[in-house]
């Protein structure tokens, strides 16, 4: 069992750096939702004894339904209505990107000796992933012109903080629960419907249009 | 013990042929044509080697020179490689690296001969070949040195030998990285989709196609010859890393290697099959992934 | 008690979202208003008890932050009468209903006892307000609605991610195992440091972002800029003193940890850096509600470096962000009321304006001079409280910077304000933009307040100051 845990981890980081590479939309979309799937299984993976059964089942599901089909959904409706499919030149090119990633995939094991774990039995990859995935998704925001990738970068960060959280789930399931799902769920309907306003407004997604405030 | 030296260089300097052969089998059939026979290569060498050569007047050596140290540097490195988790026939630490450079010394030489016709189409090639070879390089060397720290030696043949199958049980998924990078790694050295297509007859799509255009006869043999053996080269790492195994008899651990290897070569059909080649700007992208795989891997193992 | 102040602001929010009647609409915004003011009102009378299971309950920071917040809603809502009476073009049903909404979470933040719930809180200011700054349908508010939403969203995110690791910071098993505030106070010396650390980090970047200290405040300067001017009144009046509170909270916890070296130097640095950077981007200035945007930079670095240094300057931060925030409604205000009679936001285009409008323009004048720090306005007070401790507690360097930020501040602020204000106008006024009672009115009792806050602070809210200050940085510096 740890080694299918331990493949689920280096598998959302391999989905990170493959996000921070690629330029074609859909992909980039059916990454972030497979690493969502993936993370919606890791509550059920790395459950201990401490865990209630019920809630670790509802934030699996709750997960699954959100990171990997709503907010996929919505992000699929984004672009074909906005009918853009690759993200042109960003602002940090591809192979930076992929560069920076890596890096930061390293600081993030690096940093992660440095936080002893007060919970014993904790998976030794869940911080460095953590992190990881932070950074990834910090990279993505700052680095791409497409207003939908930016939102995808958010997306991913989200991602690093619910990997983070469930450390936290077996002590406070509540604060987990709540935290990264309804931010996540509320914060994306949101700029979903700022995007739509984009595309109508600039008709396009193109965050370098949206460059008329200035000092 | 002879014998097996026997065996393993009669195998390495005959069967590469035949694993182009099934390369271009598999893309005939994922075409739904019938193709070629297995054994094309085999008598494409021969009729090669038959005919005379025609050399341009503004060359000199070193286009005739290209393609012989292209097969001799090609066919040195293969004496340093480990087959089927046996010991090869030359290992001393470090050995990995005089084999990328000894592959190195083949592509400069092919490289060489190119620009020395002064054709723009053999220079435009060649700059291309090697801007992708300075980028699959360390991927390779990335690769290799995963597989070092998690066999714990510098040889060749400790990394692909008995200390494999012991790397494989504690550190799996960083070996499952390398072993991608280094697919990624052979596509793009072997000129293979998606990084080249070996088919295409436009000159302008060309990358290792165009280096060799002006060879014929003996020397274009040469060159094929040659770049089968690297495709051996490649997919044997590639083959015992993957199915790295411990294997009681000799036989047994030979036949799964052969047939690892074929099925290597499938594998490479498969992929030429199913993907297009990649626009020149995307092969950096593609090489420098495989390279983050690979520094993945190793931080993996050195956390 | 307490949960009521919360959940009635939030009611009547969604009731003005489901409401039909559009000129109607603006007295939730009113009713919101007065009813929060009573609940505050009943908190300085007597102290409730903790509510809502321990989640929510008053302390000195909380009560500052709850006052300042509940006269600036009441003066806007007055403001937002007559403002959407004028803008009925507009449907405004998700401008009062983001509005009452902000101040049930602005009063949850300055509530919350619990680490969860104070994010849960700012995150839904954030979610409130971003599609208000979108009120004119134009391209540039959209751009600056979107940039607020990504950048505060992303602020917020790495501050949950903070949150969890001061949770972790407790997670052993013979720790508090708990986000109240109390518990992890109490706990101590307890806590992991490593994870305190980190947290702070964390936490510094996500709540610094919502708050504008340099280097996170990118969005300040579009969202206040391209925001209605009752809108950016409340956000930097009031949205960005509950980030200071959020902040000091996280500074408790890290004192009680042991960890406050380092928070406290982080602090005065982004203070600095803020307020340089304000002083930079002040100075010519061709749009005057940005530069009430690098002005609210400014004060939010001024409240860091007061915070950063502790003692009598906390203390002088906890004052200042009173001031600050009555302060930031005069100017949005008044500029929001220039900015409909002239019809442009852009300093070439004003001139004038104390002509045209015997109210608001003096009123602009008279904030400028009160933010700046000009004696007799109470932010001359706090801003030489902080200058004082600085030099008291021998921080040299901080406190000469400090002084030259603002002088640099006080010219290039004073330059746009004068051209505006002063001179010939152009034209008359634009059809009904003169000041009336309800647009000019609410700035005026304002600058009144902040008038007698500097002339005459009353013992309780200095003595609330104190304990604010003591109760976040400890005594002594």
């Amino acid at each position: 069992m740890s080694s299918l845990t331990d493949s689920v981890f280096i598998l959302v980081v391999v989905l990170d750096l493959f996000l921070l590479a690629s330029s074609r939309l859909n992909a980039a979309i059916r990454a972030v939702a497979l690493q969502g799937a993936l993370l919606s299984i890791l509550p059920v993976l790395i459950a201990t004894a401490e865990h209630h059964p019920a809630h670790t089942l509802l934030l699996a599901g709750g997960a699954l339904v959100v990171k990997a089909l709503v907010i996929p959904w919505l992000l699929f409706r984004a672009i074909r209505e906005a009918a853009i499919r690759r993200e042109m030149e960003p602002v940090i090119g591809f192979v930076s990107s992929m560069i920076l990633g890596a890096v930061g995939v390293a600081l993030a094991f690096v940093f992660s000796r440095g936080l002893p774990l007060p919970i014993a039995g904790q998976h030794e990859f869940l911080v460095p992933t953590s992190l990881a995935t932070v950074w990834t998704g910090l990279l993505l925001v700052v680095a791409r012109k497409k207003a939908v990738t930016q939102v995808m970068g958010f997306l991913v960060l989200e991602n690093g903080v619910f990997v983070f959280g469930m450390l936290l789930s077996g002590i406070m399931p509540r604060m987990v629960e709540a935290g990264v799902l309804l931010d996540l769920f509320v914060a994306v309907f949101v700029m979903g419907i700022v995007m739509f306003h984009i595309n109508r407004e600039f008709s396009s997604l193109d965050t370098a249009k949206l460059s008329a405030l200035r000092d | 013990m002879i014998l097996r030296a026997c065996f393993q260089v009669g195998l390495f300097l005959l069967l590469p042929p035949l694993l182009l052969g099934v390369v271009n089998r598999v893309k005939a059939l994922f075409a739904g044509r019938q193709g070629p026979p297995l054994l094309q290569l085999y008598s494409d060498l021969a009729k090669l080697l038959r005919k005379g050569t025609v050399q341009s007047r503004t060359t000199t050596w070193v286009f005739r020179a290209g393609p012989i140290v292209g097969v001799a540097a090609v066919a040195t490195a293969g004496l340093l490689l480990a087959v089927a988790g046996e010991p090869a026939l030359v290992a001393f630490s470090g050995d990995f690296i005089l084999f990328a450079y000894l592959l190195a010394l083949a592509r400069f030489f092919t490289a060489l001969a190119a620009l020395d016709t002064g054709s723009s189409f053999e220079g435009m090639g060649a700059a291309r070949e090697v801007t992708f070879a300075s980028l699959a390089e360390p991927a390779l060397f990335l690769a290799l040195v995963v597989l070092a720290r998690a066999t714990g030696t510098l040889s060749l043949s400790g990394m692909l030998g008995p200390g494999l199958p012991v790397a494989w049980g504690e550190a799996a998924p960083a070996l499952v990285l390398a072993a991608i990078a280094l697919f990624v790694v052979a596509l793009a050295e072997n000129a293979r989709i998606p990084v080249d297509d070996p088919n295409t007859h436009l000159e302008l799509t060309m990358i290792h196609e165009v280096m060799v255009l002006d060879h014929s006869g003996p020397d274009l043999a040469l060159i094929l010859y040659g770049a089968s053996l690297k495709l051996f080269l490649f997919g044997a790492i590639f083959t015992r890393l993957v199915l790295g195994f411990h294997f009681e008899s000799v036989l047994a651990a030979e036949a799964v290697f052969v047939v690892g290897l074929v099925g290597f070569a499938a594998l490479v059909g498969v992929v030429e099959s199913v993907m297009a080649r990649l626009r020149l700007v995307r092969v950096p992208q593609l090489l420098v992934g495989a390279s983050v795989l690979s520094v993945f891997g190793l931080v993996l193992l050195l956390r | 008690m307490l949960v009521l102040l919360v959940l009635v602001p939030l009611g009547l929010g969604a009731l003005a979202l489901a409401f039909r009647d559009n000129a109607t609409r603006p007295l939730f915004m009113l009713a919101a208003a007065a009813l929060h003011a009573l609940g505050v009102a009943a908190i300085w009378a007597s102290p409730p008890p903790p509510g809502a299971g321990g989640y929510l309950g008053v302390d000195p920071v909380g009560k500052l932050a709850l006052t300042t917040a509940t006269v600036l809603f009441l003066a806007c809502a007055v403001y937002a009468q007559g403002y959407l009476r004028r803008r009925s073009d507009r449907d405004n049903r998700i401008f009062v209903g983001g509005l009452c909404v902000l101040l049930g979470a602005m009063t949850a933040v300055g509530l919350a006892q619990h680490l969860g719930v104070m994010w849960v809180a700012i995150e839904l200011t954030t979610l409130s307000t971003a599609p208000l700054i979108y009120f004119d349908h134009d391209a540039r508010s959209l751009e600056a609605a979107w940039k607020y939403l990504l950048v505060c969203s992303l602020g917020i995110a790495l501050a949950l991610l903070g949150t969890f690791f001061f949770a972790l910071s407790g997670a052993a098993p013979s720790g508090p195992r708990s986000l109240f505030l109390s518990d992890l106070v109490a706990a101590g010396p307890a806590l992991s440091k490593p994870w305190v650390r980190a947290g702070f980090v964390f936490l510094l970047v996500g709540y610094g972002t919502k708050m504008g200290l340099a280097p996170l405040h990118s969005w300040k300067p579009d969202a206040y800029g391209e925001a209605p001017g009752l809108l950016g009144a409340l956000l930097s009046g009031g949205v960005t003193t509950f980030a200071f509170v959020a902040l000091g909270r996280v500074h408790q916890v890290c004192r009680a940890a042991g960890e406050d070296a380092f928070p406290r130097d982080a602090f005065v640095a982004m203070g600095l850096l803020s307020m340089a950077v304000a002083a930079v981007f002040m100075v010519g200035q061709r749009d005057f509600k940005r530069m009430l945007a690098w002005s609210s930079v400014e004060h939010m670095g001024i409240l860091s470096v007061g915070l950063g240094l502790g003692g009598a300057a906390a203390s002088g931060a906890f004052f200042h962000s009173l001031g600050n925030g009555l302060t930031k409604g005069v100017l949005f205000l008044s500029a929001a009321n220039i900015h409909r009679a002239f019809g442009t936001k852009q300093v070439e285009g004003v001139r004038g304006a104390a002509r045209i409008l015997p109210l608001s323009g003096p009123l602009f004048l008279a904030g400028f001079l009160a933010v700046t720090g000009t004696p007799p306005f109470s932010p001359f007070f706090s801003e030489f409280a902080i200058l004082n401790g600085a030099f008291g507690g021998g921080r040299y360097v901080v406190g000469a910077l400090y002084l030259a930020f603002l002088g640099v501040v006080f010219i290039g602020m004073g330059a746009t304000v004068l051209q505006i204000v002063q001179g010939e106008p152009s034209s008359g006024p634009r059809p009904d933009t003169e000041d009336t009672w309800l647009s000019a009115g609410p700035p005026l009792v304002l600058l009144g307040l902040v008038l007698a806050l500097g002339l005459f602070l009353p013992r309780g809210l200095r003595e609330l100051f104190d304990s604010a200050a003591a109760l976040v940085v400890g005594t002594g510096s």
